[in-house]
């Protein structure tokens, strides 16, 4: 069996006393888009968040290709090829589309000074490719569009080589064509080689873009199951009842009825 | 609220438009230019003099200095209580410094005194600042009670360096810092530093027309870039004028001629004080900041904290370091402030800086620089510095009472506040 891209195993952590996440594991491979199911609470952003450098786990192990990762900060992760759009898109909004794109890696001139004009140029090529009608690059992002807020977030994600890109509900605050927008974008990445994870509380989003889904509830995982395996009435159980069906493999969570 | 788009002409107002100066800032530049008329006219002509446009540049620089770091401070949603118990600390240490411990071991007016007790000034404010950055960013203390502490802490520690003994006089090379007759540079030197500033705004404008030309970019118009060169140089040259035009006291042009000897004619001697040393420090020091702020990293992780913490921590900012090493920075700039204040009065006292921290966070926040944070400019700071000194200043002038000059002074600070938060409501 091929190496999976990313390994998060037994991963618990806590908040003051109560377990956020409990033991859960997941993994995703190159090329590949799995969606994490569950309902609002139900632990998704936050175990994701581990992934992202966000949160520190309890326990547990991540492995990034085959080796155990040290991911303690968003640095890290960056480091690691992680890439996170957040569903609170974490925009700096007093700040243009450029500034935010290149945060933390900013381009600089040979004396060591931000080249402006330079990211401006690059964040227009990116921009260019998801939302081409965008041309207000020098308002702060607080005057966007909610569309347009999530274009930056995601050219952010996608522009610096990312090879895990982890996406909490990408579609949360998008009309139908943007929406639709974002699915293309989805399969455009998968066929680079990206690993996808794919947060929703939404089955009817995700499960035409996802491989895979794993779905949580209160903290644990109920199970794992490629998409082909299952229907959507059986996916909608394990979110809702935590009912593992026949083509599932169940985890820790699973209701033994 | 329409829509900038490339090259296309904006609707309203396009001629103003096109200059994209900021309007905050014109609208400060009008309100000083109104309280200097106003002030000119109640006082008889005595405002607008060379003289007075010359010690109010002078009483300005060591508030500006400060209000450079303290627009970076409340930027990041903090604030900073401290720094005039700060600069009342650091500058009862270089005063002691060079008054009492160099002279003993290089002896005394050595020529090195004053270079050391500059770095210790900057050393000490610098390891001040970051020590309470450091609790504020790493032990997450609020920055007010850090720094409400360090008002007092520091306040005390200045009266214990000599159990509250005034220390005079300062080295003779370390007093031009604080302006006076020593700390004027001339006229030759004046215009070959305006000269210098003038080449620079010149090139500055260039070079960054040519880059965005480069990349294909919208510039504004050939005529609006000639406004803008013609506006700042001339500036520049009239802050030259001015300061050339204030003479030196004919008892000082007569002891000099003496000693040159040379014949005192009927007529007198004309030598003009030049732009002031402390001055020139508070422009370097808003050049360098402003450069900081909005040409490096750092300054853009300061903006950005500024505007959303959360998201620049996971953008995979620094915050903790940025966060402490601005509280540092603004510690240095009161050590810079320290000297400045300690050379203008030729002494030591433990009482330097009181109520400095007010007059800063308000010159900040009259500059425009946004208490909600992720907003501020260091031009606007320092020109919120000058507004509050001319007020003072002004009103000293006009003979008011001491109660009613702090009366208005916290009048108009309110009133700025209100008509900055109205205008904004307005753009939104």
């Amino acid at each position: 069996m091929r190496t999976p891209l990313v390994e998060m195993r037994d991963i618990s952590i806590a908040f003051g006393g109560i377990k956020a996440v409990d033991a859960v594991t997941v993994d995703l491979h190159a090329g590949e888009v799995v969606a994490l199911l569950g309902h609002n609470g139900a632990g998704k952003s936050t175990l994701i968040k581990v992934l992202s450098g966000a949160y520190r786990a309890d326990a547990g192990e991540i492995r990034v290709r085959g080796e155990a990762a040290d991911i303690f900060t968003p640095r890290d992760a960056k480091k690691y090829g992680i890439e996170t759009i957040y569903q609170t898109l974490a925009l700096a909004d007093n700040v243009d589309a450029a500034a935010n794109i290149f945060l933390g890696r900013e381009l600089v001139t040979r004396w060591g000074t931000l080249d402006d004009v330079a990211m401006e140029s690059e964040a227009r090529k990116v921009m260019g490719r998801l939302n081409p009608h965008f041309r207000r690059f020098k308002e702060p992002v607080r005057a966007l569009s909610g569309g347009q807020r999530q274009s930056v977030a995601i050219a952010r994600a996608i522009h610096f080589d990312a090879k895990i890109l982890i996406m909490d509900e990408p579609t949360a605050a998008l009309g139908p064509a943007e929406t639709k927008q974002v699915g293309d974008l989805v399969k455009q990445l998968k066929t680079q080689g990206i690993g996808i994870f794919l947060i929703s509380h939404d089955i009817h989003d995700v499960f035409d873009l996802a491989d895979r889904i794993s779905v949580m509830k209160n903290g644990r995982l109920v199970g794992s199951a490629r998409c082909t395996d299952l229907t959507k009435d059986e996916a909608l159980g394990m979110i809702i009842m935590g009912k593992c069906p026949p083509g599932a493999v169940p985890g820790p969570g699973a209701n033994a009825a | 609220m329409s829509v900038a788009t490339g090259g296309a002409p904006a609707a309203a107002r396009p001629t103003f438009r096109a200059l994209e100066i900021d309007p905050r800032l014109l609208g400060m530049l009008v309100a000083l230019g109104v309280i200097w008329v106003g002030f000119d006219l109640l006082s008889g002509g005595a405002f607008l003099t060379p003289r007075n446009l010359w010690n109010l540049s002078v009483q300005t620089s060591s508030i500006a200095v400060m209000a450079c770091g303290m627009v970076l401070v409340i930027v990041t949603r903090n604030i900073d209580l401290s720094v005039g118990a700060i600069l009342g600390v650091t500058g009862m240490l270089i005063g002691v410094l060079q008054a009492r411990l160099l002279p003993e071991i290089l002896g005394l007016e050595h020529p090195a005194t004053w270079m050391i007790a500059v770095t210790a000034a900057i050393v000490i404010g610098a390891t001040i600042g970051l020590f309470q950055g450091a609790l504020i960013a790493y032990l997450a203390i609020p920055s007010f009670i850090v720094t409400l502490g360090g008002l007092l802490i520091w306040r005390g520690a200045a009266w214990w360096v000599t159990q509250g003994q005034t220390v005079a006089p300062m080295d003779g090379r370390f007093r031009p810092l604080g302006g006076g007759i020593d700390g004027a540079i001339g006229a030759t030197a004046s215009w070959i530093i305006g000269g210098l500033a003038c080449a620079a705004i010149l090139t500055a404008l260039f070079a960054t027309r040519a880059r965005r030309v480069r990349f294909g970019f919208h510039v504004r118009p050939a005529w609006a870039e000639a406004v803008i060169a013609v506006l700042a140089c001339g500036a520049v040259i009239g802050a030259v004028l001015i300061a050339n035009a204030y003479p030196l006291p004919v008892g000082i042009v007569r002891r000099l001629a003496e000693a040159q000897g040379i014949a005192w004619p009927p007529g007198g001697i004309f030598i003009a004080h030049g732009l002031a040393v402390p001055v020139l420090i508070a422009i370097g020091v808003g050049i360098a900041m402003t450069v900081l702020a909005t040409r490096t990293r750092f300054g853009r992780y300061v903006f950005a904290i500024g505007g959303n913490p959360e998201a620049a921590e996971l953008s995979g900012v620094n915050t903790r370091r940025t966060l402490m090493l601005v509280f540092g920075l603004m510690g240095a700039l009161c050590g810079i402030a320290a000297c400045i204040s300690t050379a203008r009065l030729n002494a030591a006292t433990n009482a330097a800086g009181s109520l400095d921290e007010l007059y800063v966070i308000a010159a900040a926040v009259i500059g425009g620089t946004s208490l909600a944070g992720g907003a501020g400019t260091i031009a606007g700071a320092m020109l919120g510095a000058l507004v509050m000194q001319s007020l003072q200043s002004g009103m000293v002038l006009l003979g008011v009472d001491a109660p009613l000059q702090n009366i208005v002074v916290g009048l108009v600070l309110v009133s700025a506040v209100w008509a900055d938060t109205v205008y904004r409501r307005g753009i939104k």
